[in-house]
């Protein structure tokens, strides 16, 4: 079955005065897979399930390949989902499971089983098509809900979270295996995770959620070096807040530096706060009352506080003399250079950055 | 893609084995005597005393002829050839079932509907469901009986001729609408541990959105799992109305309850055959739909080792 296109425009769902979802539009190349990322509450689960048809939107549509969907019920609508509870069916084996939506379909016996056994494997349960729910692990009941979704060959694949449940090692095998399935059936995917890091390894676009509204739909690589928000570039990996002043329209200085400015640009003289990713500090080691170290009014030198060693990088925090904490991150060999209570100057990149108001 | 899971992954994917202990090794018998705690066993004698005992002494009585000094099945013989002995079990039998029916047709949508749907009713729906608990069973014929007298003054009319039906001596329909009510608290309680059981929300979701429309979704999905709740449910009921004697009798209909009062009461041994025979009725119905229940259980649990 080729690819579909999934158009979501304007979506809108109020529960009482909670707007789940404020006007949402996001649109899915056939073959894509998007990742809707965004805190608890931010209406990424609505706007899911909207597509799914488990619940009808206030206002919007939902087109796939340019026909309106909206008003068509779940049953109808040729989407496979898997759920981030365990959504087997308890009676049935997991081979019956996989069958389940074939067999709605009327489907041959022989065709059914055979469907059900290339899926398994496909999934990488081969051998398991006998046990029931009970009898596998929670990786391996995710799996089966994946074959599940896909032998009914869906027009769009609908992912709630599927792998919250699961301990982390597996969780990241599946990861893997989704990607790689996904890949391989060229199937449409939206994605429903907080879990930034499962967004930004597992899909071609992360669609970033606030408040029931698109903060930022791009590549994960430039989701991560250009965010187009405040809000996309701290809920994004891990970011420091530093205060800075704007000298020009488009250059701020922060400790020490100046910068070129991205996105809102305050006017010339305003205090704000440049946000900057840990990798995009440079640290220096500077010998405790040292001429360097006695100078004093420079803000960028602090005191090292911990230095957590995350394998190839070590990521050091460093109190600044104005009480700001900064986290900066340096190839795991030098980590010796920075103990705990040793002083050090940090060093902006130089490369574009954002400035919020503080 | 059959090679995408490394052993390595498949090692750290499976589930845990259930049950660690290998076999039990093998005790004396003074060994596992010493473990037997001695007062349990002393008060399952005495409860098996206590309930078998008259049992036992009712069976004795009724197959022992003290006076000719010999055992004689002839009372069990006059109850089967008694008038109105088989009729009354069959209409208790056929009530029982489609009591069961009737029950499970109305609670089992009307609860998984409140479960997805609407959840604040839970707690009004469960009030209502245990009013029979608090509503004599006199009342509540005495209400019945008013409701159907409404029709008998205006004869061929619709009303009169459903009053008929209801009240039809050979099967009364009114009996399992009855017997519906008068289930309720125990059949709700029953059906709704079940659905606590499973989650419903997402089997539901799993199945409608694989394309089932919402009747398969109740026959395929939902009630394979709540078998368990249905089950408990159908014991309740049966145990309810073959030992059902008040709403049958001031209604003026002859299940096995009321036969047993009204015609088995004869003298010498047929009352206490006629009682032994009830119970052990009542306890072989309830047995073989435990046992079909069970055995579905287990076949599952057989076809998926």
């Amino acid at each position: 079955m080729p690819a579909a296109g999934l158009e979501l425009s304007a979506l809108r769902r109020s529960y009482g005065a909670v707007h789940a979802l404020d006007g949402l539009d996001l649109a899915l190349a056939p073959g894509e897979l998007v990742a809707l990322l965004g805190p608890s509450g931010c209406g990424k689960t609505t706007a899911l399930r909207i597509v799914a048809g488990f619940e009808r939107p206030d206002a919007g549509q939902v087109r796939l390949d340019g026909a309106d969907i909206t008003p068509v019920s779940a049953a109808k609508r040729d989407m496979g989902m898997v759920f981030q509870s365990y959504s087997l069916f308890p009676h049935l084996t997991a081979a019956e499971n996989v069958a389940f939506g074939l067999r709605l379909r009327k489907t041959a016996a022989p065709q059914r089983k055979a469907r059900a056994e290339e899926l398994l494997e496909l999934v990488g349960i081969a051998g398991h098509g006998a046990r029931y729910p009970h009898q596998l692990s929670g990786g391996q009941q995710q799996r089966v809900a994946l074959a599940r979704a896909l032998a009914i060959r869906p027009k769009v694949l609908l992912l709630d979270e599927p792998l919250s449940a699961l301990d982390a090692k597996v969780r990241l095998q599946l990861r893997d295996e989704i990607r790689r399935v996904q890949l391989d059936l060229g199937i449409t995917t939206l994605f429903v995770t907080h879990d930034q890091e499962e967004a930004l390894s597992m899909a071609d676009r992360v669609a970033v959620m606030r408040s029931g509204q698109l903060e930022q739909c791009a590549a994960p690589a430039q989701l991560y070096d250009r965010p187009a928000t405040a809000f996309v570039a701290e809920f994004v990996g891990t970011m420091n807040r530093l205060r800075g002043t704007m000298i020009d329209l488009d250059v701020v200085e922060v400790a020490g530096r100046r910068l070129p400015v991205d996105g809102e640009r305050p006017v010339p003289g305003t205090k704000v706060e440049v946000l900057l990713r840990p990798e995009a500090i440079e640290l220096e080691a500077i010998e405790p009352d040292s001429a360097a170290d006695r100078a004093g009014a420079d803000p960028a030198v602090g005191t090292v506080r911990t230095a957590t060693f995350l394998g190839a990088i070590t990521r050091v925090a460093v109190t600044l003399e104005d009480g700001t904490e900064v986290k900066a991150d340096l190839p795991s060999h030098r980590a010796s250079e920075f103990p705990a209570g040793g002083r050090a100057r940090l060093t902006p990149a130089p490369r574009p950055v954002l400035v919020v108001a503080p | 893609m059959a090679g995408l899971v490394t052993d390595t992954l498949a090692a750290a994917d499976r589930p845990e084995p259930a049950g660690a202990a290998g076999p039990p090794s093998a005790r004396s018998l003074a060994e596992r005597l010493s473990r037997v705690r001695w007062w349990r066993v002393l008060m399952l004698a005495v409860v098996a005393i206590y309930l078998l005992g008259p049992l036992l002494s009712a069976l004795w009585f009724t197959v022992y002829n003290a006076r000719l000094h010999r055992f004689s099945l002839a009372p069990y013989g006059q109850l089967f050839g008694a008038s109105g002995f088989l009729t009354s079990v069959r209409m208790t039998f056929f009530l029982a079932l489609s009591t069961i029916a009737l029950e499970f047709v109305l609670l089992v949508p009307a609860m998984v509907a409140i479960r997805l749907r609407l959840p604040r009713l839970r707690g009004v729906v469960e009030s209502i469901a245990m009013v029979p608990l608090v509503v004599s069973p006199v009342a509540l014929t005495a209400g019945v009986s008013t409701v159907l007298g409404w029709g008998l003054n205006d004869q061929g009319s619709w009303m009169f001729r459903l009053d008929a039906d209801l009240q039809n001596q050979s099967f009364p329909l009114i009996l399992p609408l009855v017997y519906a009510i008068l289930v309720l608290p125990f059949a709700f309680r029953a059906l709704d541990a079940a659905l606590r059981a499973v989650d419903l929300k997402t089997l539901v979701e799993a199945a409608r959105g694989l394309g089932a429309s919402w009747p398969v979704v109740l026959w395929r999905v939902l009630l394979p799992n709540l078998r368990a709740g249905l089950l408990s449910g159908a014991v309740l009921t049966l145990a309810l109305v073959f030992g059902e004697y008040t709403i049958a009798s001031i209604l003026g209909f002859v299940p096995f309850a009321v036969w047993i009062v009204q015609d088995g009461q004869g003298s010498g041994q047929l009352p206490i055959a006629v009682s032994l025979l009830s119970l052990l009725l009542s306890w072989a119905v309830l047995f073989l739909v435990s046992f079909l229940g069970g055995r579905r259980a287990a076949a599952v649990t057989d076809r998926s080792a």
